[in-house]
């Protein structure tokens, strides 16, 4: 949580130094960014590759488990499909790749900034934001009434880390490796999914 | 996008080679290069007039757009928990 807020507090930051003070574009350029957004990449890819606990959770995998994130993933996809026509001036393609994000919000309004724009991503990232609380506040419902892989299934790819502590204490323990492998594998959709859906 | 994704798999191939490293520096560069990016997402939103006088439909299409993607998410976890892992235990 501590985390988020320090994440929310730069983008604030950002937006009244923006509204208030005249900021030289070259800051706000698409070049530099392109290159920040560049590193970051390679960065996460290294952070994936050397990530051994999430090798083992991958090795230990059974089938079923990747039910799991490709509920998720298909489930979101749909969902994020079928609103589009209900939301005039966002295309279908710009719906899929704010619901790609998964509660990855970091990331995927990066993603989708440099591509679509600043405005579709600050839709991503308040979209993802609302996603990843929803998941820490709406967890003890979801498990009455839609059962114990529902929480999972909307902490979308913060499953790993955040909203792990949460789904532990209201699904069980028994479902703690299952949220981690769906955070894992729905985690690293994320920029697949994302530039995916930017670029077509 | 195939240098993003390129970029991504290279240091996939490149962590995985170095994991037993200390990587802790990894992630913090990580943090700072997020924090610099929303940071300047965040100037650009606020220097774009059009963006700051649409705050309320950003908001309405954002929570929408939530709502629609857990919805139908929760429904396919659902079906998967019922038919794989409620029997079964």
């Amino acid at each position: 949580m501590k985390g988020s807020i320090i994440i929310v507090s730069f983008f604030i930051a950002g937006v009244l130094l923006g509204r208030f003070v005249d900021i030289p574009a070259i800051l706000t350029a698409e070049a530099p960014t392109l290159y920040v957004l560049y590193i970051l990449m390679f960065l996460v890819g290294i952070s994936i590759g050397s990530d051994k606990k999430a090798l083992q959770a991958l090795k230990q995998q059974n089938l079923k488990i990747v039910l799991v994130p490709l509920a998720t993933v298909i489930g979101t996809l749909i969902g994020s499909a079928l609103i589009s026509f209900a939301l005039s001036g966002r295309s279908i393609t710009d719906c899929l790749a704010v619901g790609s994000g998964f509660g990855y919000y970091s990331l995927s309004s990066i993603f989708i900034t440099q591509y679509k724009g600043a405005e579709l991503g600050t839709i991503a990232l308040v979209s993802n934001i609302m996603r990843e609380l929803l998941a820490l506040l709406a967890a003890p419902l979801l498990v009455r009434y839609f059962g114990k892989l529902a929480p999972i299934s909307v902490g979308g790819a913060t499953t790993a880390d955040t909203t792990l502590p949460i789904i532990t204490k209201f699904c069980g323990k028994e479902f703690v490796v299952i949220s981690i492998v769906h955070g894992i594998t729905v985690d690293l959709s994320v920029p697949f999914l994302v530039t995916f859906f930017c670029t077509i | 996008m195939g240098i993003v994704i390129g970029l991504m798999v290279g240091g996939i191939i490149l962590g995985y080679l170095f994991r037993e490293r200390n990587l802790k520096i990894i992630h913090k560069l990580i943090n700072y290069a997020i924090f610099l990016l929303l940071f300047l997402l965040g100037i650009t939103v606020g220097a774009n007039g059009d963006i700051m006088n649409n705050l309320d439909t950003i908001g309405y299409d954002a929570l929408f757009i939530t709502l629609a993607a857990v919805t139908g998410s929760v429904l396919c976890a659902w079906g998967v928990y019922r038919f794989f892992f409620a029997t079964s235990k």
